[in-house]
């Protein structure tokens, strides 16, 4: 049985194409997915991710919980609202998923994880907390709409309930503010700046016509994977999974290894592959002739060594073909890439195509 | 579904087949098929002179989603080429079944064309999809 988000009529009433996403039926594309994109990054785009997941994580330990169960550390997290992104990982270093927690207090924090994880990591999650005093519960409840681009706290914060909106245009990157059942984080999946609002069900339809009134563009998740790509952010299930550790997947920099006497689950596994070396690095492709890089391409060193691109696609700002790929560590500024049986020439750079509207690399 | 222009046959796999005044065949996708694919970016077009058979693969449109084959629906020689997708390949979404043809074939015998869809057989199997 296909999973509906309370926004799907919404969705079909605007002729949006819907296609299944882990079990959601949700909008791909309204219209053209490229306008949508250049919206985005123009002006302001909403979607509607109420297909993830909110877990709250509450009680006495909870602080002492979240610094076992995930890689980076929330002890980092002393103002009240903000974010951090971080790995959860199994014991051999594998990566269970990817989310973002937010600190409420000491005792209460909220996690947004992946909508195609949620099974197991619910699973998971309530099986390490059950030595320390903490609850875990879902709030499937919750609609959650990511407005976003440079126009979006314009949009959004006079629309807010109460006092929420003067918070909202207050908070800084990276941070939350809510209100009753309203909560605001300056986050996204964009690389442009804007929020993403969990706000309750029953509310969420006036929310989105509301937006929609004020001319901020439903965009589909056709286009939040396009500015994703470019914004050089991973998607778990494809750049990363359980066979997969942070070293190798680009999120080194999302794991805490100080204190060294914080043992985090993975903590031990992840020293040894780091103590050993990594063999493959996560970078960025530019494909330099004509054509579309795609997930699993064979990507191909000059040394004859290989590697895979784990995501591909077209990225409108550039208007060429990018990627982000799992290399072997020696590669130049160049490879190729096997796009059915032709080799085709691509430039390594760094996984940061576009941020904040502009270009990061040099094309 | 009334837009699935009636002077042409149609592959299943989304391809259409104009049979011209000078007894060539040319040849593009549907607009349910530009449709389903959204924003065309890129086409790799087969070359002039190449023999294709019917149903062999002799082209690709992809999209922002997705690369797509496009297959032949006749034997014969390509002729021409649409030169302009290369550049503007938003011409597929835009006029699927005129600016946005892709290659034209000299068919070796036009009689394959019986084995395709009319406009109406065409409905009917998207409709089912």
């Amino acid at each position: 049985m296909t999973k509906k988000t309370i926004l799907n009529d919404a969705h079909r009433q605007l002729g949006a194409r819907m296609v299944d996403f882990g079990g959601w039926d949700m909008p791909v594309n309204y219209g053209s997915q490229i306008d949508e994109h250049h919206y985005v990054r123009k002006a302001v785009g909403m979607f509607d991710v109420s297909h993830m997941t909110v877990v709250d994580i509450d009680g006495a330990q909870a602080k002492l919980f979240l610094q076992h169960l995930l890689a980076n550390d929330v002890a980092k997290l002393t103002r009240q609202g903000k974010a951090l992104y971080s790995c959860m990982l199994n014991e051999t270093a594998g990566i269970v998923d990817d989310l973002i927690v937010y600190y409420l207090d000491d005792e209460n924090y909220r996690l947004v994880v992946n909508a195609s994880t949620r099974d197991k990591d619910l699973a998971w999650i309530e099986k390490q907390a059950e030595s320390f005093d903490v609850t875990v519960n879902e709030r499937p409840q919750m609609a959650m709409i990511a407005v976003q681009g440079p126009k979006a706290r314009q949009k959004v914060c006079p629309l807010l309930p109460e006092r929420l909106g003067l918070s909202a245009a207050e908070i800084k990157p990276f941070s939350a503010c809510w209100f009753g059942e309203w909560f605001v984080g300056r986050t996204g999946y964009t690389g442009e700046d804007g929020f993403e609002i969990m706000l309750p069900e029953n509310k969420a339809e006036g929310f989105w016509k509301q937006l929609l009134e004020v001319g901020v563009k439903p965009c589909g998740l056709g286009a939040r994977d396009t500015l994703r790509l470019e914004a050089g952010m991973n998607l778990y299930g494809q750049d990363m999974d359980e066979s997969k550790n942070p070293l190798e997947s680009g999120l080194a920099w999302t794991v805490a290894w100080q204190p060294e006497n914080r043992e985090f689950i993975g903590r031990s596994a992840l020293e040894k592959i780091k103590g050993k070396g990594t063999n493959d690095k996560f970078v960025g492709l530019l494909l330099e002739e004509k054509g579309v890089l795609r997930g699993h391409q064979k990507v191909v060193l000059e040394d004859g060594s290989t590697g895979e691109i784990t995501s591909g696609g077209y990225s409108p700002t550039m208007e060429r073909s990018i990627a982000l790929a799992r290399v072997p560590a020696n590669i130049g500024e160049t490879c190729k890439i096997d796009i059915r049986g032709k080799l085709k020439e691509a430039t390594v750079v760094k996984p940061c195509f576009v941020r904040q509207g502009k270009v990061q690399v040099d094309f | 579904m009334s837009n699935t222009p009636d002077d042409r046959k149609y592959a299943d796999s989304h391809e259409w087949a104009l049979l011209e005044a000078d007894g060539n065949v040319r040849v593009g996708i549907s607009d349910h098929a530009q449709e389903l694919l959204g924003d065309l970016v890129f086409v790799e077009l087969p070359e002039v002179g190449q023999s294709v058979g019917k149903g062999d693969e002799c082209s690709v449109v992809e999209s922002v989603k997705a690369a797509s084959d496009i297959y032949s629906p006749v034997t014969g020689e390509i002729i021409a080429i649409n030169d302009s997708l290369e550049d503007s390949p938003e011409a597929i979404n835009e006029s699927s079944y005129d600016d946005g043809w892709i290659f034209v074939v000299k068919p070796v015998d036009i009689s394959e064309l019986d084995d395709l869809l009319d406009a109406k057989g065409y409905e009917n199997l998207i409709e089912d999809e």
